[in-house]
């Protein structure tokens, strides 16, 4: 069974700033990490493969970036995962999440024989959680978002799918794509000789040219959305609170909303 | 410090670093409060390699030595003292059979701890014999392929946690230090308790009991050595350890100036903040320079150890010695710095202060390292005089 976990190197948000002059995120000196979600994903990716028993599942993890993504794959392959690839091009950067989507779906259709694909739900920087289902959709296979439960038996999982409100129940044939949540287990930390490992352990390095992918729909060129303006948004001032019972303070909002809402204040 | 570490034990140091900020800084307060045993710690440092890294990898082990030892300690203990003991107090048990042990009794007893599942303890303290280790009581008379233990050990570190006891026993009566042995025991054999839990002043999520022997019957096969070694085991194993007594001191006094440091530059006192002020700053450079300095000391002991050097009595008791002054001085400072807050439990520095204090203590008094240095002092000095 081989297993492909997706993964992000994301800034540390709680480390990262906005540029006032220039809008933009300051990223110099800010500490590359795993995306969170993303370390989850890795989780269950080797809780599924332990539980299958030894050597019967692979895990690979996977990204796309620049190469000092590395760093990101290493740390995955200190925690035990048993191969790493990493896509890197010039033609790749730039990338909204369709462009990345592309990518990554070539990506694994390379690797080939996929069973399951594992996502960390969104990125703390983009926030779209929209690459998992992208990939999903290219490869044409079904998916689970939101997951905190996955049971793999043969060729089915069952999967629970966080609501609001609780969550459903969801039985998917493989391969299957799946995006995960913080409630679906405690990742490990990696050991000594995981990271010893890791330090030394070669990583797969695909370019555009080595992919089955159509370039005009790559990188910043093949990217339909644009990210235009990054802002903190200003600070409103207080607004006013209108104290008293609601049968006194309710008709006074409807006297000062209502104007506003037709335009006329 | 970083352009002396290989880029391995940069790693331990960082991984180290990383397990007390994730998991042991949320439960160091309560368990300190509660002295309940930190037992998910120990399995997390066991699956991340750290809990057997002093420990031979042919039995499962890093196959690190004093330094790797020194590194996790001196990490551990930046966060917590007391919870780092489960690991340390542990080593310094297992430490007799990693030295004196034989390959069966190394791969019976060692290969469980180095997978965190079973935990050791060094017993040597009674009642009536602390720096005066040679007038131990416990004896273990033979008896067929036995020998058979009486006597009370008092105030063992993870004593009632541990199933691998490194006792410490008196073989022959009335022959002083050359009729004392080292067994192991284990927990579970007929005849050997343990008294209550202590209740201390700190390392507090550090379990410490007393051990009771009666009529215990130990297998002839669990004796380390000779009999009559056990004194020299005691004073080999303490050789080893001291250094990571020494780390664990400086990795709470560490922890304490962190929290004073940061403390003073955001509170402020007649309009500014207190780390502007020359009392304060001059504090501040004393304890750094002090910590550095212990620093320089237990990693230069740990090296001479590492190196294979026979005679490391001095300079492990000087690192002993020095970091554990080092660490009281400098939490009670980073206390006083923290003022009012300092007192309160709410802020960690009063535990960091209460912690240190055993390390000026256990493993041999200061006073008992005194004496092991200016030993060592008088005699390189006569020995100089016969060659010169």
């Amino acid at each position: 069974m081989k297993i492909v976990v997706l993964i992000k190197q994301v800034p540390d948000t709680t480390e990262v700033r906005i540029d006032p002059e220039t809008n933009t995120l300051v990223r110099e000196g800010v500490p590359s990490i795993i995306n969170p979600f993303d370390t989850y994903a890795i989780e269950e990716a080797l809780r599924i493969s332990e539980k299958l028993g030894e050597g019967v599942a692979e895990v690979v993890v996977m990204s796309m970036g620049p190469p000092q993504v590395e760093t990101a794959l290493r740390e995955a392959l200190a925690l035990g995962v048993d191969e790493a690839v990493l896509l890197t091009d010039r033609a790749f950067a730039g990338a909204d999440t369709w462009a990345t989507s592309v990518t990554l779906a070539a990506g694994i259709e390379k690797l080939g024989d996929v069973d399951v694909v594992l996502c960390g739900k969104q990125a703390i920087d983009g926030d779209t959680a929209q690459v998992g289902p992208g990939v999903a959709c290219l490869l044409d296979i079904p998916q689970v978002t939101y997951v905190r439960k996955i049971d793999i038996e043969g060729d089915t999982a069952v999967a629970e799918r966080m609501m609001e409100d609780g969550y459903d129940v969801v039985r998917a044939k493989l391969p299957c794509l799946f995006t995960v949540v913080k409630e679906i287990n405690e990742p490990r930390l990696p050991s000594l000789k995981g990271k010893m490992k890791a330090r030394k352990a070669e990583i797969t390095t695909w370019g555009a040219a080595d992919l089955d992918v159509d370039h005009a729909q790559i990188g910043l060129d093949g990217s339909p959305t644009r990210v235009v303006k990054i802002f903190s948004p200003e600070q409103r001032s207080e607004g006013e609170v209108l104290e008293g019972e609601p049968d006194e303070t309710v008709p006074e909002l409807v006297a000062r909303i209502l104007p506003v809402l037709k335009g006329e204040a | 410090m970083s352009v002396f570490l290989t880029e391995e034990q940069q790693m331990l140091k960082e991984l180290c670093a990383q397990i007390a900020t994730e998991k042991i800084l949320p439960i160091r307060e309560e368990l300190d409060e509660s002295g309940e045993f930190p037992w998910d710690i120990v399995r997390i440092l066991a699956a991340s390699d750290i809990y057997g890294v002093y420990i031979p990898e042919e039995y499962g082990g890093f196959g690190g030595g004093v330094t790797e030892m020194c590194i996790a300690t001196e990490e551990l203990s930046r966060v917590c003292g007391g919870i780092t003991l489960a690991f340390a107090a542990s080593a310094l048990g297992a430490h007799p059979i990693l030295l004196f042990g034989s390959d069966e009794q190394k791969k019976k007893y060692l290969v469980p701890i180095a997978a965190g599942e079973k935990l050791a303890a060094f017993a040597l303290t009674e009642a009536n014999a602390g720096s005066d280790a040679g007038a131990i009581e416990t004896t273990a008379i033979a008896d067929g392929d036995h020998y058979v233990l009486n006597g009370t050990k008092q105030w063992i570190t993870n004593g009632g946690e541990a199933e691998t006891y490194t006792v410490v026993v008196r073989t022959r009566k009335g022959t002083g230090i050359r009729g004392i042995s080292c067994l192991i025991v284990e927990k579970g054999t007929s005849g050997f308790d343990f008294g209550k839990k202590e209740n201390k002043m700190g390392i507090r999520a550090s379990t410490t009991r007393e051990l009771v022997f009666q009529d215990c019957r130990v297998p002839k096969e669990n004796l380390l050595g000779r009999e009559g070694m056990g004194f020299l085991i005691a004073m080999r194993t303490f050789d080893m350890s001291r250094p990571g007594v020494a780390a664990q001191a400086v990795g709470i006094a560490q922890g304490a100036l962190d929290e004073a440091v940061k403390y003073a530059r955001e509170r402020e006192q007649f309009g500014q903040p207190i780390a502007s002020f020359q009392g304060i700053q001059f504090m501040l450079a004393d304890m750094a320079t002090q910590i550095e300095a212990a620093r320089a000391l237990v990693y230069r002991a740990a090296a001479v150890i590492d190196s294979g050097e026979k005679n490391v009595s001095k300079i492990s008791a000087m690192a002993k010695l020095f970091a554990s002054d080092v660490a009281m001085r400098v939490t009670t400072d980073a206390v006083q710095i923290l003022g009012g807050y300092g007192y309160m439990k709410e802020y960690p520095v009063e535990k960091m202060m209460r912690d240190a204090k055993i390390t000026q203590i256990y493993e041999g008094t200061n006073q008992i390292q005194r004496t092991i240095i200016a030993s060592q002092v008088i005699k390189d000095s006569a020995a100089k005089e016969k060659m010169g």
